[in-house]
């Protein structure tokens, strides 16, 4: 459930691909060393029983993401973490988290009513309370 | 369940077109479901964000019945869902299908709750299965904000807890 107006289709692509590239435990440790500073493909391997094109397939998708950026130097084409998709993603997250804390909190507190009628003995009264359900 | 995890909401992507969400309650599983599935009490607390109320809330519960939810904001905005159950198997499994009135997303969603019980806490998991990649991730876009980078702290929070 969301209350956000759509963007627009840009937007849409951009966090789509966001997701996909992270639903994917080695991009998402790929891109966790790379918050602590960019790295080669070789350092990026290191890590993973992987094969450096295994690794490089890895870091197509998260460049394509606009995740990471690579650098022009033929040699080491070091890899270095871009933030904004990954702030927007967070951002739609955010807000989808906060809205559903708020129904669930009510709930807490709805059970709460509701195991406190529960635990009094029934009597007519209380059933008459329970179908009507006035607030208190 | 330790203690502090009762309450915490976890929301999480899971491959390209789901969502699932977790919360734990401290309540038998036959009143939280209770909750879930009558009008009178779903009312009060599926509202939504703050100055939002359900003006409808309409449950047909049985497989091929339908449901009927409308909120409406102060300003008198409204929107609306509903959808279709597949499957009921009461206090532990309901599987519906979704779809907003205003196109929020293309196509719909399916909604799989289940609910289980150990020791007085029920946890509730709901995964929601959007028909396309695009529509798990298209209307719930947030406008661009230019100039947003996240701190590192905000980054690693990220990758560990949305996306596990």
């Amino acid at each position: 459930m969301s209350y956000t107006i759509s963007g627009g289709s840009a937007e849409v692509q951009n966090l789509d691909t966001t997701f996909t590239a992270l639903a994917d435990p080695t991009r998402r440790a790929i891109l966790a060393r790379l918050v602590r500073g960019e790295a080669s493909v070789q350092e990026l391997a290191e890590p993973f029983a992987m094969s450096q094109p295994a690794i490089s397939k890895h870091l197509k998708v998260l460049e394509r993401a606009g995740l990471i950026s690579r650098g022009r130097d033929a040699q080491r084409r070091p890899c270095r973490l871009e933030a904004q998709p990954l702030a927007e993603a967070n951002e739609w997250l955010e807000r989808y988290r906060e809205v559903w804390e708020q129904n669930f909190s009510r709930l807490d507190v709805l059970l709460e009513e509701l195991k406190a009628e529960d635990a009094r003995p029934k009597t007519a009264t209380t059933r008459q309370r329970r179908k009507t359900h006035k607030r208190k | 369940m330790p203690t502090k995890d009762i309450g915490k909401l976890t929301i999480v992507a899971a491959g390209d077109r789901e969502l699932v969400m977790k919360r734990a309650f401290h309540a038998p599983r036959k009143l939280v479901y209770e909750a879930w599935t009558k009008p009178d009490l779903l009312k009060r607390w599926l509202t939504g964000p703050d100055g939002w109320t359900m003006t409808v809330c309409e449950i047909d519960l049985q497989v091929g019945g339908s449901y009927r939810y409308v909120w409406k904001n102060r300003d008198g905005n409204e929107m609306g869902m509903g959808g279709v159950y597949r499957e009921i198997v009461p206090q532990e499994r309901l599987v519906a299908t979704e779809k907003f009135d205003y196109a929020w997303y293309p196509g719909g969603a399916v909604l799989t709750t289940t609910l289980t019980e150990h020791g007085g806490i029920t946890t509730v998991e709901t995964t929601v299965t959007y028909d396309s990649k695009e529509a798990r991730d298209g209307v719930l876009a947030s406008p661009m904000e230019s100039g947003v980078t996240a701190g590192y702290d905000r980054l690693e929070k990220l990758l560990a807890t949305n996306f596990a």
